[in-house]
């Protein structure tokens, strides 16, 4: 009997070459578990079949383009689309034997922190079925913490990895910017979007970054990437921890937040590692503002594409101009819509100086002091969300409350920077998430500090209601 | 504050080609002013001798050989279409 709520992709893969159990019976198991579960929890907005390879599953959010089969980046100007191509990742997921499991839930176009914006309806986080799973990934997050998948793919550009992660109480990594290919994956802010792993335990994460990362023709941005080493060091020696004041004290934090966060330093200095506070005094207190004018801003421009000429939805109309516009008023939610035009408005004749090019400074800032603080620390940490799950449907018609959601991944995502949460404890019987940020690259660093911690820790990623 | 007026509203949805409801022109105009007074505070820093960051690695150019490679079909590039005229995306009269 296979127990998908606890199987790490590790151990699934363990049991397949020593022939414990056959492709078919792992992929069943998971088929078993979504059928039982996934009525109340919607991860998933497609599930896929067998397609009879010996492999390991892994679920895919709905912005990474998959051959055959449907991604709609949770949008209803999607929904009928069906990529011809496979995005890179998956070409590399697949050669390394990996299976498509299906295709989970995203806010429309990867724009939110709670999937409220998907136009398939919203996940529910395993945890507790009235409470969101995060987003924008958490048709992902409930997908691993439900046991519905071992692993998961997520895309993050300004926290839609970490975050889902923190509120359902697993790991997910939000790689270096450069590190994974875009290519195939539905766009959203080129400068910030990034592919990485969403998993059950570290070593998991840092086996599916070393699956999916490297230099890709077909992605530009991408470069040669360090060798990923697998985690097993137990200890923190020598690892000197900052823990920046402002991501602590910053309004909103709550206590049981705070509480989990201060144990889980507690025990990484037990383990050997120094911890210091130190200061953002600028990136956190500006990084939600500029982020919400660079992503909504590259947002408008990658949005654009979505004219019903070539694929996706289209409105009738009498003219060109009118089936456009109709076309993207029908198909576009909205969230997207208020992220076209506030990027638009942005980058407008007259406005462009005072928002976008303004903002673009403020991410020089936020670059610099965090790249200050690199050079007498080796990784940082803080909460990754300011909040555990809060009710579905709570922020929906706030949505300067919802992006606050995101102020404390968004600095380091401004920065390219490496990013993993892992589950530190409960706040209120919901996971609490801590966050680990490193230098550019730092992957391996980063992935040998939380295996040490998530060791110490011993957080039983089973919700509770499950076990 | 600044407020966006139900103009600018307006502008901004045609600029961006967004064919707007009148409800949705009420509901976005409050919320866009919102939007753009909590995104405002940038200009809260003293930036001016801070150069601007388009991207987070300083990566140079990414070249490649300008040769011919393996493509998709017509049959795969019309796949997805909403109206195919031989090998044409067919559209309303401009």
């Amino acid at each position: 009997m296979i127990d998908t709520l606890r199987l790490t992709a590790e151990e699934a893969r363990g049991l397949l070459e020593r022939r414990e159990v056959s492709g078919a019976e792992l992929f069943a198991a998971y088929r078993t578990a979504i059928d039982e579960r996934d009525p109340e929890l919607h991860a998933f907005l497609h599930v896929c079949d067998d397609p009879g390879i010996d492999g390991i599953p892994l679920a895919v959010k709905d912005v990474i383009g998959t051959k055959g089969i449907p991604t709609t980046a949770g949008s209803k100007i999607l929904e009928s689309y069906v990529p011809v191509y496979d995005a890179t990742v998956i070409v590399n997921a697949k050669a390394r034997g990996l299976t498509v499991l299906g295709k989970t839930n995203t806010d429309e176009f990867a724009m939110g922190s709670s999937t409220d914006n998907s136009a398939f309806g919203p996940s529910h986080n395993p945890w507790d079925l009235t409470r969101v799973p995060g987003g924008s990934g958490g048709g992902s997050a409930a997908a691993v913490s439900g046991g519905l998948a071992p692993w998961a793919l997520g895309s993050d550009t300004g926290g839609s990895i970490k975050q889902p992660a923190a509120l359902c109480g697993h790991v997910g990594l939000r790689p270096t910017y450069g590190t994974v290919s875009r290519y195939g994956v539905v766009a959203f802010a080129s400068s910030l979007d990034q592919v990485g792993p969403v998993a059950k335990n570290v070593r998991d994460a840092a086996l599916l970054y070393s699956i999916i990362s490297g230099r890709d023709e077909n992605d530009s941005t991408t470069v040669d990437v360090p060798p990923v080493e697998l985690p097993d060091a137990d200890d923190l020696k020598g690892l000197r921890i900052g823990v920046p004041k402002e991501m602590n004290g910053v309004e909103g934090v709550e206590p049981g937040v705070t509480a989990a966060v201060n144990s889980a330093l507690e025990l990484a200095e037990s383990l050997g590692a120094s911890v210091e506070e130190c200061s953002l005094p600028r990136s956190v207190d500006y990084g939600v503002a500029c982020y919400y004018l660079i992503a909504p801003a590259e947002a408008s421009a990658n949005l654009a594409r979505y004219d019903g000429a070539r694929y996706g939805l289209r409105e009738d109309g009498a003219d060109f101009r009118e089936m456009v516009m109709r076309t993207r008023d029908a198909g576009f939610g909205d969230e997207p819509k208020r992220r076209i035009m506030i990027g638009t408005y942005a980058l407008s004749s007259g406005y462009y100086d005072a928002y976008y090019g303004t903002a673009q400074k403020v991410r020089t800032v936020i670059k610099r002091e965090h790249d200050q603080l690199f050079e007498r620390f080796d990784v940082l940490a803080s909460p990754t969300s300011p909040t555990v799950a809060f009710p579905i449907g709570a922020k929906v018609d706030d949505p300067v409350a919802m992006y606050m959601n995101d102020v404390l991944t968004i600095p380091s995502c401004m920065a390219g920077l490496p990013g993993l949460n892992i589950p530190c404890g409960l706040s209120e019987g919901l996971p609490v998430g801590l966050q680990l940020i490193g230098p550019q690259f730092a992957e391996n660093a980063i992935f040998r500090a939380a295996h040490a911690l998530e060791q110490a820790i011993g957080f039983d990623i089973v919700p509770e209601r499950l076990r | 504050m600044t407020r966006i007026t139900r103009d600018e509203v307006l502008h901004v949805a045609r600029l961006a080609r967004l064919e707007l409801s009148e409800d949705e022109v009420a509901k976005f105009q409050e919320q866009l002013s919102d939007i753009l007074a909590a995104v405002s505070k940038v200009s809260e820093l003293d930036l001016a001798d801070v150069p601007p960051t388009a991207h987070p690695l300083a990566i140079e150019n990414a070249w490649a050989e300008d040769e011919p490679r393996p493509c998709l079909s017509l049959d795969e590039v019309f796949a997805n279409a909403p109206d195919r005229y031989d090998d044409y995306f067919r559209v309303p009269p401009a």
